[in-house]
């Protein structure tokens, strides 16, 4: 099989993966688009190994090590997502508004916008 | 059947790394088994006396002579641009700990609702989350790595090892848990992505090259002519990712909203160690790997630099939000720093200019470390004071503390007698040697927009009246107290007599990296 192939199926997979980060609103849906963009590469560095007929399999050893840090990724990823759905009884990602570039700001004197709204942390003051 | 030869590792050369990850691993242990009242009396000590031992370590390499050839069968390079890095993130590492190290920055129990009644459980038993201790050695280990690594995948490996703990302490704080959480969030859903990229660069390369040392793809570049779409899409590519975890600008917009949301301790170690790391690897990959492509990749680079210069110093004068504002600063540094990675020629202007970057880099995490823990310090009702207009007059109340702040806000701007001013001066000097005139006049330009907010804050302080119900400046603990001091200490110093620390950034750039 030419290589091309392979390689034009993981440059597919990759876009699809970058549309989905792109257009999607849902923080899971977001998270699966970046592993398959992750799992194109894979694709392509095996693609790659065979092709070159590498003696060391320099390319499957990062597929090995892409795998793993992929699922360690996942495990950090999902424990965000879970602390911040605990919260807002939410994932949407257009609803993580509060950090923003401030609407008119020209004046250091202005009111505090959201000062109350964001205050929702604990601890002894 | 071939017999397998075990692989000679320079056990003493990469001692630094086995050092901190060593002590990272200790950490998890310490978490798993010594009871909860015990923990953060062990994690102390063990933090940072491995970071301690771990910076005598690269100070014997150094003394002993800087090896000639990369260690651990080519896939790390431990030369002499890797130990000043080392030596400057282990510094950076040190007092960002000791200011991690109070009491008060992190939640009581990451999992729980605020206002909830397991919330109010931890509280009153003094829970803390002492896992920021190993969370953090593991990212510094990751920091040592980046720039450190000879070839693609140890610089993902790294990449990564320093990412993940970083994404977990940003959504961490106390305070405002929201923003801190939705920081983490967007920190974790952009680094991702950015790794992504970075991976399929990698995987591009090593179509092209047949290999994911940095070497070997630099002699194939003379070797494998007509494979140029390759070559070109894997290089770009990687260029994002790296450009990503320093902040330049097409790729800056997470800055702002992670610096802002995290926990400010742990904001001050992205703002100096992630920094210094990822221009160490960004040199590596650009000199080292594809440094024979200079035509082709710096009038990019050009772009890059100007663009980054000109958001960060632009957008900055528009923040409100003290932390949101120093985010801008750092990314209209890294377009200075940038400046001096475009200064690319013969083997003397790149020590030169590689000699400036690690100036820059060292003056420059120092000082916003200190500027950093000036933030933490001064105090709401509701945690720290990160409305600008609550720092009005803060001159009047406490004009040490104001004095301070606006002597790391000179250092930033560049202003002489701060240590500001020689890194600017190095790395623009450097820049006209490789020919770079017009990006220095940017340069210069952009400083002298960014001086204009940074002496904008210096007037809100001294010369406004306190609000009557103004921030409280806390009395700051021992740790707290030695970072603010360690740090004015070394600006005042390198801005005065810089020669030393040049000096040894020379010698250190003057091997230039290892290949």
């Amino acid at each position: 099989m030419h290589v091309v192939y392979p390689a034009v199926v993981a440059a597919l997979l990759f876009s699809i993966g970058v549309y989905g980060v792109l257009a999607r609103r849902n923080t899971i849906l977001v998270l699966m688009s970046v592993e398959l963009m992750l799992n194109a590469v894979n694709l392509n560095l095996v693609t790659f190994d065979v092709w070159l007929r590498d003696q060391l399999h320099g390319g499957q050893v990062l597929t090995l090590f892409v795998i793993v840090i992929a699922a360690a990724e996942v495990g950090i990823g999902l424990a965000i997502v879970l602390a911040v759905f605990r919260n807002r009884q939410s994932i949407d990602l257009d609803r993580l508004r509060d950090l923003f570039e401030p609407p008119n700001s020209s004046d250091p004197d202005g009111s505090q916008p959201a000062a109350t709204k964001v205050t929702t942390g604990v601890g002894p003051e | 059947m071939n017999t397998i030869t075990a692989p000679a590792i320079e056990y003493l050369q990469l001692a630094p790394l086995l050092i901190v990850f060593g002590a990272g691993i200790l950490g998890v242990l310490v978490e798993a088994f010594a009871p909860r009242y015990l923990r953060r009396a062990m994690h102390i000590p063990l933090t940072l006396l491995s970071l301690a031992g771990a910076f005598a370590l690269v100070i014997v390499q150094t003394i002993k002579g800087v090896p000639t050839k990369p260690s651990a069968m080519g896939a790390v390079a431990v030369d002499g641009p890797t130990l000043f890095i080392w030596g400057t993130i282990l510094v950076l590492a040190f007092i960002s700990l000791l200011l991690l190290n109070d009491e008060d920055h992190f939640v009581p129990a990451a999992s729980a609702v605020p206002g909830s009644a397991e919330e109010e459980r931890a509280l009153i038993e003094g829970n803390v989350h002492t896992e920021v201790y190993p969370l953090a050695l593991f990212a510094i280990g990751g920091m040592l790595l980046f720039p450190a690594s000879n070839d693609l995948l140890i610089m993902f490996v790294a990449l990564e090892v320093m990412s993940l703990p970083l994404y977990l302490l940003c959504g961490l704080a106390r305070r405002r848990r929201l923003l801190s959480q939705e920081s983490a969030m967007k920190y974790f859903l952009l680094g991702a992505f950015s790794s992504a990229f970075f991976l399929y660069g990698t995987a591009l390369l090593y179509g092209y090259a047949g290999s994911v040392d940095l070497a070997k793809i630099s002699t194939a570049l003379s070797a494998n002519v007509g494979q140029d779409a390759l070559l070109f899409t894997g290089a770009a590519l990687l260029g994002v990712g790296l450009l990503f975890k320093i902040g330049a600008a097409p790729f800056q917009a997470w800055k702002p909203d992670v610096y802002q949301g995290a926990p400010t301790p742990v904001t001050a170690l992205m703002a100096s160690g992630t920094l210094v790391a990822a221009f160490g690897a960004l040199l590596r990959v650009f000199w080292v790997a594809i440094g024979e492509l200079d035509w082709d990749w710096s009038p990019i680079m050009w772009g890059v630099a100007i663009l980054t210069m000109v958001v960060g110093a632009i957008l900055a004068i528009t923040q409100t939000d003290i932390k949101r504002m120093l985010a801008y600063s750092s990314i209209a540094h890294a377009g200075f720093l940038l400046v001096g990675v475009v200064a690319i020629g013969d083997a003397k202007q790149n020590a030169t200019a590689l000699a400036a970057i690690l100036f820059y880099l060292a003056v420059y995490g120092i000082a916003s470390i200190g500027a950093f823990a000036i933030v933490t310090m001064v105090r709401d009702a509701g945690g720290e004071a990160w409305h600008l207009s609550r720092w009005a007059g803060l001159g009047k109340r406490s004009p040490k503390l104001a004095g301070l702040f606006a002597f790391f806000l000179l250092a930033f701007a560049g202003i002489p007698l701060t240590s500001g001013f020689f890194g600017k001066y190095a790395v623009f000097q450097a820049a006209v040697a490789g020919g770079a005139v017009q990006l220095v006049v940017v340069g210069v330009v952009a400083s002298a927009v960014a001086a204009f907010f940074y002496v904008r804050v210096i007037v809100l302080m001294f010369f406004n009246d306190p609000a009557p119900d103004g921030p409280t400046v806390v009395l700051p603990s021992w740790g707290t107290a030695s970072v603010v001091g360690f740090a004015a200490l070394a600006t005042v110093v390198l801005g005065v007599f810089p020669q030393p620390v040049l000096d040894l950034a020379q010698s250190a750039a003057g091997s230039l990296f290892v290949r």
